[in-house]
Formats: structure tokens, sequence, C-alpha cells
């Protein structure tokens, strides 16, 4: 094993040299430097914002059923099934028919697309239905719910990441995580209290009239008017609705010396806005924003431009805030904020300098300690171990990978395991110089034997970085990667690096006296 | 030919030792059970630095118990004026929480200001704490099926029983200490996993070695041979790995202590362990060259 041929030297130092040249351009600031690639550092060390939000699905999959009810109904009706006692349950809709009608209903229900859509991609169909009692039973299937999950959360993803842009913060990440959850990243921002407040927010806006009787055909709720705080009855028809704005800004209403939203309706929303103004000239106008009235003005004129302003006692402040709600659009069902970690930029900064201070000091010690123990042969393996180091960094560079404060610990305590197998073999090479006369021969045994413990201690020590990577979440999955990585250039660093100088070593010492300490 | 030092001679004292040690622990965790932080627990905490040199851990406390919350801990945190706020959520769905919670404070404290602070709700915290404990028990089963596939059940077994030893006295300690146990605490278990496993590994490659080259050694005695013809690697990287940890202890601030803390525990324990638990097993089964050659057929 102390055989290296000229290409294979070769190939390494490149292999190595390459690593390195990655590896350094962490270390330049130079706008010349044609590469540009540097390791990510995590939240907790540059400072910023995670949040991990939530989307409500109820309310989304109760509408789903309430209009699956009605569709059902009138299907019935038209195909002349006599279907009655409708009801909603609790994530199910409910309905009975005649005894003889059950097995039709039952055979529609598995063959007709337009009643139960089936999807092929889950090979499952949207709806279960069964019959219990004499009543069917209308149930969502798992795939059904998914499929709502999948829109919703396609659609609250754009519209968190709508908000998100245009607060403006540096270099934003927005992903999907699991069914119904969606993780922001915003480096550098050490208040979310804004983007908390914007993205906690529905911001389903509706223009409805004030209405006096209670018993018009679509209906009317009570709502508290935000701006007076008495409560208005009003009516479930909706004018126009937040999806008819092309755009909202925040004003300064010169008239009135206030801070006003000032809106600009797209064509069909200035139509019926234009319509609805001229029907109910001297009817109230509310101005409704996730169930609360912002305010309730009362119609003077005709409005037809298509544009017009919402007062209610803004800052500017909240204003601009509205506004910019109002631009990027409702988002299609409620957001929880359930995991909030914010750190600060002076304590990342803190965490930087603390963890490559231990790293120094680990590394320092280590080293001392090798060369104390093994004299030249510490030496060379303390050369490996910091062409290993560059190595890690290296690597993590062209991965692009995240760099956490878990995951300096983890380089730390690569540079205190890297050693291991350097000394595993050392230690062999004694027990044979013990028994061999002659040195190239005990070196290589001490190479050859000392192997399988050497793969089989740092494959255990991979799976569970491994397991650790899958099932860590955050920072923590930095350490993963760090000691993942560490081990394999470890591996590299001894078996090629080291091992190569010690091969070059032992074969010009070939008769001279060579030990290990 | 049993080599320098006899190890095997205090088998049975180490285990007697151990097995007290691992029942001590196992009825810390059931009574005393442990100290989960917000990430397991769910709740918030801050990481609050005060400029303001008068300020004594009371006066900090005093303010946050002003505020009613529940479950409330003000703790020092490392350096000078540092410190961190601990307590249950109330309202989990107000976005405004926390910048309440500031101007509240206003009133009682000055020159503050918030450098961490982390909310965790409680189906995320739920799950957290599923995902560690599933990624742990992977761990030992991964480690139990790598060992039975390498070697035989037999050392399948004793290094399995070695890191259980190792994983339970570690939190058994964090139990008794009331330290927290966080979602670094639980890749410090892992680590202690893999560790723990490396270092029986080494002495069991040995072991077999031995096994097939000495025919007439007791497996009470190879066992002993086997632990000093490697017993300085085990000693040099247990100490470089020492070296490391301590320097992230001592050097790598506050957020890493409670880590650190838990993998020099391991890798003392596991050189402990690898020693003095991996090995007694083998010998209880009586592993000869017949257990290889069985094997082999």
């Amino acid at each position: 094993m102390l055989y290296f041929s000229r290409l294979k030297i070769i190939s390494i130092i490149v292999f190595c040299l390459s690593l390195i040249f990655f590896s350094i351009s962490n270390f330049i600031n130079n706008e010349d430097f044609f590469l540009k690639k540097k390791v990510n550092l995590g939240l907790d060390l540059q400072g910023g914002s995670y949040l991990l939000l939530e989307v409500d699905k109820n309310p989304v999959i109760n509408q789903t059923l309430q209009s699956k009810l009605t569709q059902v109904r009138n299907y019935f009706k038209k195909k002349e099934i006599k279907t009655f006692d409708y009801k909603l349950g609790k994530q199910k809709v409910l309905f009975k028919s005649d005894t003889n009608d059950q097995e039709k209903i039952l055979e529609l229900f598995k063959n007709d697309n337009e009643l139960n859509p089936y999807f092929d991609v889950y090979k499952s169909y949207q709806y279960n239905v069964e019959l219990i009692d004499n009543i069917f039973e209308l149930t969502l299937t798992k795939y059904g719910i998914i499929e709502i999950e999948q829109s919703l959360l396609d659609q609250a993803i754009e519209i968190v990441r709508k908000r998100v842009d245009e607060v403006g913060t540096n270099e934003p990440s927005i992903t999907k995580s699991g069914s119904n959850r969606i993780a922001v990243e915003l480096p550098g921002l050490d208040n979310p209290d804004r983007i908390k407040s914007l993205l906690g927010r529905t911001a389903n806006l509706t223009f409805r009239f004030v209405t006096q009787n209670t018993d018009a055909s679509f209906g009317s709720e009570k709502l508290k008017d935000l701006d007076t705080g008495e409560e208005l009855n009003v009516s479930k028809r909706i004018i126009i609705s937040g999806d008819n704005l092309i755009d909202a800004k925040p004003q300064m209403d010169n008239i009135n010396n206030e801070t006003v939203v000032s809106f600009t309706l797209d064509r069909l929303g200035a139509r019926k806005f234009g319509r609805a103004t001229k029907n109910g000239i001297g009817k109230q106008l509310a101005i409704v924003l996730d169930n609360q009235i912002i305010s309730a003005p009362v119609i003077r004129d005709v409005i037809a431009s298509g544009s017009g302003q919402i007062s209610g006692g803004f800052t500017f402040q909240s204003a601009t805030d509205l506004a910019l709600l109002l631009r990027s659009g409702a988002l299609p069902a409620p957001l929880d904020i359930i995991e909030e970690r914010t750190v600060g930029p002076d304590l990342g900064e803190d965490s930087i300098k603390a963890g490559v201070l231990s790293l120094i000091i680990g590394f320092i010690l280590v080293i001392l300690y090798m060369i104390y123990k093994y004299r030249l042969f510490g030496l060379i393996s303390n050369f490996a171990l910091i062409i290993n180091l560059f190595m890690l960094l290296g690597f993590l560079t062209i991965f692009e990978a995240t760099l956490t404060l878990p995951g300096i610990a983890g380089i730390i305590l690569t540079v205190g395991m890297a050693v291991d197998a350097n000394v595993l073999i050392f230690e062999r090479i004694k027990e044979e110089l013990k028994k061999e006369k002659n040195k190239v021969i005990a070196f290589d045994n001490g190479y050859t034997l000392s192997r399988t413990a050497i793969l089989d201690a740092n494959i255990t020590t991979i799976i569970a970085a491994l397991i650790l990577f899958v099932f860590g979440s955050g920072p923590v999955k930095g350490f993963s990667v760090t000691l993942s990585i560490g081990i394999l250039t470890t591996l590299f660093s001894v078996y090629y690096i080291a091992r190569l100088l010690t091969s070059l070593y032992v074969i010009k010492n070939k008769n001279n006296e060579v030990t290990i300490k | 030919m049993t080599g320098k030092y006899l190890f095997n001679k205090y088998y049975n004292l180490s285990n007697i030792i151990s097995l007290i040690l691992f029942i001590m622990s196992i009825f810390f965790l059931t009574f005393r059970g442990l100290n989960y932080g917000v990430d397991f627990k769910g709740g918030t905490l801050i990481e609050l630095r005060s400029d303001n040199t008068n300020y004594k851990t009371e006066d900090i406390r005093g303010a946050f118990n002003k505020l009613n919350l529940d479950d409330l801990s003000v703790k020092k945190f490392g350096a000078e004026g540092d410190y961190v706020i601990k307590f249950k959520r109330s309202d989990l769905n107000d976005p405004d929480f926390i910048k309440n919670l500031k101007n509240d404070l206003d009133n009682y404290l000055e020159d503050y200001s918030f450098r961490r602070v982390e909310n965790v709700g409680p189906k995320v915290s739920a799950e957290l704490l599923q995902d560690g404990v599933t990624a742990i028990a992977i761990a030992l089963a991964a480690m139990l099926i790598y060992i039975w596939f390498r070697f035989e059940w037999q050392f399948s077994i004793g290094a399995i029983v070695a890191i259980f030893h190792d994983v339970i006295i570690t939190l058994g300690i964090f139990s008794l200490l009331s330290l927290e146990i966080n979602l670094s605490i639980v890749a410090a278990v892992l680590t202690i996993v893999g560790y723990s496993m490396n270092d029986t590994v080494v002495i069991f490659d040995r072991v077999r070695e031995n096994l097939k080259k000495y025919a007439d050694i007791k497996i009470f005695d190879l066992t002993n041979l086997s632990i000093n013809e490697t017993l300085s690697r085990t000693l040099i990287t247990s100490v470089t790995t020492l070296l490391a940890l301590l320097s992230i202890f001592f050097f790598g601030g506050e957020i890493l202590k409670g880590f650190s803390f838990a993998m020099i525990l391991g890798v003392i324990l596991g050189t402990y362990s690898s020693i003095f638990i991996a090995n007694p097993v083998l010998v209880y089964f009586k592993v000869s060259q017949k257990t290889l050659i069985k094997e082999e057929d």
C-alpha cells in the first residue's frame, strides 16, 4: 500500500489544489476574483429571522364541501333522481334518497367523472361515498384533501412571496415544507414584527352595502366598524372584492389632511362599482377587511372612473401596509405562525467569533498533541489535517452549503476525530515494526491491517450523521453536513496525503533507522 | 499473553457500577424527567442583553413577572448582562405578541435589547421531539444492523448495550443536573452513538482478528489482549476528541455549552463502555473461534 504511481501523485495534488482554490474564495473579498462562490452563513451566524407558517385548511375544506353539496343536489335534480335531507356534517356531506335509487346513486359516484373526479396520478377518487343507515355520507378521500392542500399551498406561497418581496428584505428564501407549511427565511432581518403582522392577515377585502332589512335574499351579518366601534348590519352580497383591484397605494388626502389608501379597479370591477354607486346613492357602503369594517362611507356620487379612496383613520404606516396587502392579494386561507426564530446580527457575529476562536484553539491543541505523540509522523498527520480542513471548506463552498454554529462544532469535532484514522495506522505500524525487520513491509502491513477498523469506525459515524441530516432541523442539519463531509475528506487526506508523505519518507529512508516514537 | 493491564479483572466491578449508574439514570429519567427546552416543550425563549450594569437577575425577573407570563424562568446566560428568559405563550396566533411584549417591558426596563427570540408552537415542538426520538431509535437500529452485518450477532449486542449505557447515563446526568434538552442535544446524542460505536468497533475488530489467530486463548483473556493492543489508540483518539470538545466548551459561546458538555460526557462514557461494557458481553456469550467459523460456513 505504499506504492504511488506518478500519475496518481499528480492527480492527488491537482485534486487537493482545486479544492483549496475553492476554499480560498471565502477569504478574498475582491470583486475581481472570478470565483463568486462562498459558503452560506446560516441565520444563527449572520442574524435573521426564520418563520414557519401553517395553512389552515379547514375553512377551505368546509367551503369545498358546501359547494359540493349544492353541486350534488343540482346534479341529481337534473338526473331526476329524488334526493333530500341534505346536511353539512363534520367534514362530510349527508343526504338521503329513496331506497330503490340507492344502488344507482352509488354506481354514479363510481363512474361519473363530473360527480366524483378520479385522479389518475393518485389512483384515487376525490370523494368517498358510503351508505350508512340509509344515509349517504360523502367525505373527501385522503388524496382529495391532498389535492386541496396542494393548490392552497401553491396559492398561499405565491401571496407570501409577493408580500415579502414588497417589504424588500435581503434575499429572502420562501419554500414549501411538508404538505401544508411554508418556511420563510429572512437573512439580516432582526425584527420580523412587520412581516409577521403582514403575513398574519388574510387581507380579504370586500365592498358591501350596509342594509337595514335582515331577510334579503343573500342574507346579512353583523360586523364591527373599527372606526366608530359600532356594529353594522352588512349584506352578504359582494359588490367588488380585492380580486378586482389592480393597484393600491397610500396617499395624503389634502382636503381632510389624513392618510388614505387609493385604489384602482380592473375593468370588470370598475363597471360593477359604477353600477352599484349609481343605484346606491345615499346608501352606506361598507369596506370590509377580514370581517371587520374599515370604514362605511355614504355614497354621494357615481364613481365610474374605477378608482377611489379608502379612509379609516390610518397612520402612514398602516396605510402603507394595507396598500401592500391589497396589491399582493388575499391569502386563500389564514396562515398561522407556528415557529419563529430570530437572531440579532450582533449575536450572530459573536457566535462566529466564538466558533472560530474555539476552532483555532482546538486545532492548535490537537496539532501539538500529535507532534508530541508522533514527532515527524505527527507533522505528516498535521499537514494532512490542514489540507483536510481546506478540502472540507472547499466542498462546502462548491455545494454552497449553509454553515451554522453547530456546523462549526462539526468541523471542530472533525479535527478531533480526523486524527483517529492516522492514530490507528501509526499504532498498527508500531506493532508491525516490532515483528517485521523490513520497514517497508511493516509500514505496508500497518496500513493494510488497520483498514477494516478505520472503515467500520467511519461508516458508523457517517450513518449517525446521515440520520441526523434526515431528521434534524435548522442549524442542527448544518452539523450533520460538516460532520459527514468531514469524514469523507478525512479518509481522503489520511489515505492519499498522509500515506503519500509517509511512503515517500519510508522509501527514502529504507536503510536508515525509522521509528514512530 | 493477555496484555500489560488486566482490564478483565475489573469486568465484574465495572459492570456493577455501570448497572447502578444505569438504574439511577432510569430512575431520574422516570421520576425527575428531562428539562426540555422550547424546542421540545413549546413556548418562547428570549435572549436579552442589558447594557445597564445595575440590573441583577432579580430585576429582570421582576420586570417579566409583571407581564403575567406562564411558566416563567429567567437565568443568566454567559457574559455579564446576558439573560435567557423562557415562558409559555398564551396567545399563539397573535403576530404582534413580541412587539406588544416589548412595549409593556419598556415600562419596567431600559437599555436592553432582544438578541434572540425563539417561538415554538405546541404542534412543532411535539413533532421535533418525535423526530428526535425517531432519529435516535433509527440510529441505534442502524448500528445494530451494521455490526450484525460486519461481525456476528454477539458483537452486535455488545455494541448496542454499550451505546445504550452511554446514552442513558448521559441523559441521566442531564436529568440530575436539570440541564436543558434541545435540538443540539439530540445532535450530540447521535454523535455519541457514532463515537461510542467507533470506539467499540476498533476493539471488536481486533478481537475478531485475534480470535482467528489464537485458538487456545479463552475469550476472557482474548478481549483483554485486544483491549491492550488497541489501548494507546483508544486513549489518543479520546484525548484529541476531548481537546476539541473542551475548546468548544470553553471558547465556543453559551449556545454550544450544552452540546459540548453532552459530547464530553459521551466521549468519556463511550471510551469506558467500549472497554468495560462491550467486551464483557462477548465473554458472557462465550464467543470463540467457533462463532466465527460457524458464520463463515
